[in-house]
């Protein structure tokens, strides 16, 4: 085996070689390194996906214009390797850890309680407020306002295609693909739902669930099962171009999410709604280097300019869309309008005027804490958590599979 | 026609067995030029300088003590599970199972870590994981190798298809035990009270699964080297009638051996959710099942040489996860190189087994101006009459060894 080791010796010297007279050229730098922060991101997978690419670009953003240093991980996996790439970019320095898959939350903490110094941060989580870690903290946004607020764009295109005689009121049938049975996408397709329905009263929905965040070709066929079942209208809450793709070649008219799908579907894209994340990355940094505590939760708004709508398509929206849609957002900044209102729908033909919602993350999937009050379901509140925990399944939503 | 008189450019001829120091100068000169191509290929398509590339290779497997017990800890996965395919593939069954032997031992882990944890003392559960994930890794072998001995079945297909079982038997449960509900995430399991991890060995949570993988290599190398089971292997592999003819058993062997191979994928699932990430997804063996046929094959079947084969992929694989990074590139550009690599390493073989000998000099000019069709014809001729004597010189193998196996009995 002598022969085998020198030869493998070999081949490592001349890598070592290479390796020490390139010298190392990593990590981005933001524009000025005056300050000592850098932050390390952890992502699930990379810019291919909409999702991550949201991410991705509220990372630049964001440390490009407060000068820091950060790297970027991209297609770390939900398991052990999430935990070793936090420790990895803790030991390379980094003062703050931001990992963006639900699935990593638990690596994430184990990182946390090994790294003390060291800020962890995580979107879309559930467990920072009962994991009393003082380095650990929860982000989301109240995206169901930006979804609703894309409900009403939809509801606009739907009662337009009424006007113009090409369906029906009855026929005003919404398909949506979602990923899973998860509180996070059925909050999120009943805000869209309930904003379609404040602009057309006799909207439906149908919901297909792909079981993936990122799967093009489920997203597609789900989407394609959708349009051959009678939907007049698709939106999604899936990370792929499958459902945009899909609605483009059958002229289906669609609301993404994450971002803009115009360049995919230039006929059909009317809005797409998406999380802005370049405002907690801010927070964060500036926390980190003012010496002042990361919220345990924070709920991005549209006041902090963490909800926001890409600009319209070009040909697909309603006339009037945006006025609209201006209008309401302003009803929804000043309270004078809630997205999950008590009165606005029923639960099995009643009004829920009591519910106790799933906020702390255990195996038994029973309710912990009231949440309705004022006539409104408290998403993503105060007091409870970030990450959305509305999981009714109200009237005029039909699951056409529930096996995810 | 004057094709018949006229000599090709060039044939292709079996070489006789090759000193070492030959075999692997070719295999060096492989990688210097896979180096070569790679640079060119990097400074074309990204302006960067493929020294610094490089450079964030080896900064990927051993930049700091962490990134060398991972890429150690890693590397000893997949050398286990290289390990568990090659008494198979000696026996010339081809086990592209590993994936689905691989999960089920995994699931079978979690299985117990979730339904037995604080429920009986630690040692105890423990024990029972590794009897069930080495059992449920030994079912899933054991039903191809049943198909195949008994009804003589394509083990490819079947092996394969099990794996698809496999990994929807893990979703289904993925979903019984999701938490919180809908989320398709099982997470840490028994993350506060870590009941059913495998312990750590000298406080280090990296060495467990090296440990092991280096006892299992030391065994399998005895095992088939000088038992009467790794003779049989090898007996069955050269020709599975001859075997019978002496008076092997051989469904007795190919089950037997599948069993072994399945319980040792078992035991590398066991290590992925006991030891390393207490968690059980349908991802969490990324495909390594597959990357050990390779493994496997690029070592011959020798168990020490899998330890640097099962090293060069994890290097690769860690190197180009650092390259992605440090440069801002897409992950697929670092695995283009890893694939121009690769393909230099296997196509290098080709020239281990056969030389190619260039026209005799004495030739006729005449010759120089053959067409390109013709040379392309008498080309493929070479090359068949290559195939020939290898099949020639496989058959006189063959021979020898039944001749050996006589002798023995």
């Amino acid at each position: 085996m002598k022969k085998l080791l020198s030869i493998i010796l070999a081949c490592l010297m001349v890598f070592s070689v290479a390796a020490c007279s390139g010298g190392a050229g990593n990590q981005n730098s933001g524009a000025a390194a005056g300050n000592k922060v850098k932050v390390g991101f952890i992502f699930l997978h990379d810019e291919n996906s909409t999702y991550d690419l949201n991410f991705i670009n509220g990372a630049k953003e964001a440390c490009d214009k407060l000068g820091v240093e950060y790297v970027l991980k991209t297609n770390i996996p939900e398991g052990q390797e999430c935990y070793e790439a936090a420790c990895e970019l803790a030991d390379a320095g980094c003062n703050i850890v931001f990992a963006d898959s639900f699935g990593h939350e638990d690596y994430l903490i184990e990182a946390a309680k090994e790294y003390k110094n060291v800020e962890f941060c995580h979107a879309t989580g559930t467990k920072a407020h009962t994991e009393n870690l003082p380095n650990y903290h929860n982000a989301f946004a109240s995206i169901y306002e930006g979804r609703y607020l894309a409900g009403v764009a939809a509801g606009m295109k739907l009662n337009e295609m009424i006007a113009n005689g090409d369906i029906t009121a009855d026929e005003a049938k919404i398909g949506y693909v979602g990923a899973y049975t998860y509180a996070e996408v059925i909050s999120g397709y009943t805000s869209f739902f309930l904003g379609a329905r404040s602009e057309c009263p006799t909207a439906t929905m149908e919901v297909t669930f792909t079981g993936s965040w990122y799967d093009e070709t489920a997203e597609k066929e789900g989407a394609i099962k959708l349009i051959n079942n009678g939907c007049v209208l698709i939106s999604q809450h899936a990370d792929s171009m499958g459902a945009p793709t899909a609605c483009e070649n059958a002229g289906v008219p669609d609301v993404s999410y994450n971002g803009s799908t115009e360049s995919v579907a230039p006929n059909t894209f009317i809005v797409s709604s998406r999380i802005n994340w370049a405002p907690y990355f801010e927070l964060i940094i500036k926390a980190v280097q003012n010496g002042e505590k990361i919220p345990t939760d924070y709920t991005g708004t549209i006041e902090t300019g963490s909800v926001v709508l890409t600009d319209l398509g070009k040909v697909a929206p309603a006339e009037g869309t945006q006025a609209k849609m201006d209008a309401v957002k302003a009803e929804l900044q000043a309270g004078t309008r809630k997205v999950f209102d008590t009165s606005t729908f029923t639960v099995d033909g009643a009004t829920v005027s009591t519910y106790m919602a799933d906020v702390d993350t255990d195996a038994a999937y029973e309710g912990d804490h009231e949440v309705i009050s004022d006539g409104a379901f408290n998403e993503s509140a105060d007091g409870f958590r970030s990450a959305p925990y509305f999981d009714l399944r109200i009237d005029g939503i039909t699951l056409l599979d529930e096996s995810y | 026609m004057k094709k018949s008189k006229s000599e090709p450019l060039f044939h292709i001829v079996k070489r006789d067995t090759l000193v070492w120091y030959k075999a692997w100068g070719i295999r060096a000169a492989a990688i210097i030029a896979a180096l070569i191509v790679c640079g060119i290929v990097t400074t074309v398509t990204t302006g960067l300088n493929p020294i610094s590339v490089y450079g964030a290779f080896i900064q990927g497997a051993f930049g700091s003590g962490r990134k060398v017990w991972i890429t150690l800890q890693n590397m000893s996965i997949l050398l286990i599970i290289s390990l568990a395919l090659t008494p198979a593939f000696k026996m010339r069954f081809w086990n592209i199972g590993g994936e689905g032997q691989v999960l089920v031992g995994a699931l079978a882990t979690a299985a117990c870590m979730i339904l037995l944890g604080d429920k009986i003392p630690n040692p105890l559960l423990i024990l029972i994981m590794t009897v069930s994930a080495l059992a449920a890794g030994a079912v899933w072998g054991l039903i191809p190798a049943v198909f195949k001995a008994k009804w003589n079945t394509n083990e490819t297909l079947s092996t394969l298809m099990m794996n698809y079982i496999a990994t929807q038997l893990v979703a289904f449960f993925t979903v019984v035990w999701e938490v919180p509900k809908g989320s398709f995430t099982v997470g840490i399991i028994n993350q506060s009270t870590n009941a059913g991890w495998l312990p750590q060995l000298f406080g280090s949570k990296y060495l467990l699964p090296i440990v092991v993988a280096l006892v299992t290599t030391a065994s399998m190398f005895v095992y088939l080297r000088y038992s009467k089971h790794g003779y049989e292997i090898a007996v069955v592999g050269e020709s599975e009638k001859t075997a019978k003819y002496v008076g092997m058993k051989t469904e007795k062997i190919i089950i037997r051996t599948m069993l072994l191979s399945g319980a040792l994928c078992g035991l590398a699932g066991l290590l992925l959710v006991g030891g390393i990430n207490h968690t059980i997804t349908t991802t969490i063996n990324s495909g390594q099942g597959f990357t050990a046929v390779m493994v496997s094959w690029l070592a011959k079947f020798n168990p020490i040489t899998m330890i640097f084969t099962s090293f060069l992929i994890i290097f690769l694989e860690r190197g180009a996860g650092e390259v992605s990074t440090n440069f801002g590139l897409n992950q697929s550009f670092a695995d283009i190189l890893t694939g121009i690599i690769l393909f230099f390493i296997i196509g290098c073989e080709f020239f281990i087994t056969y030389k190619i000998v260039g026209k005799a000099k004495k030739a006729e000019p005449a010759g120089a101006s053959k067409s390109i069709e013709e040379t392309k014809t008498e080309k493929a001729e070479a090359e068949e009459k290559a195939e020939e004597t290898a099949e020639e010189s496989k058959a006189e193998e063959t021979e020898e060894k039944t001749e050996t196996a006589e002798k023995t009995e």
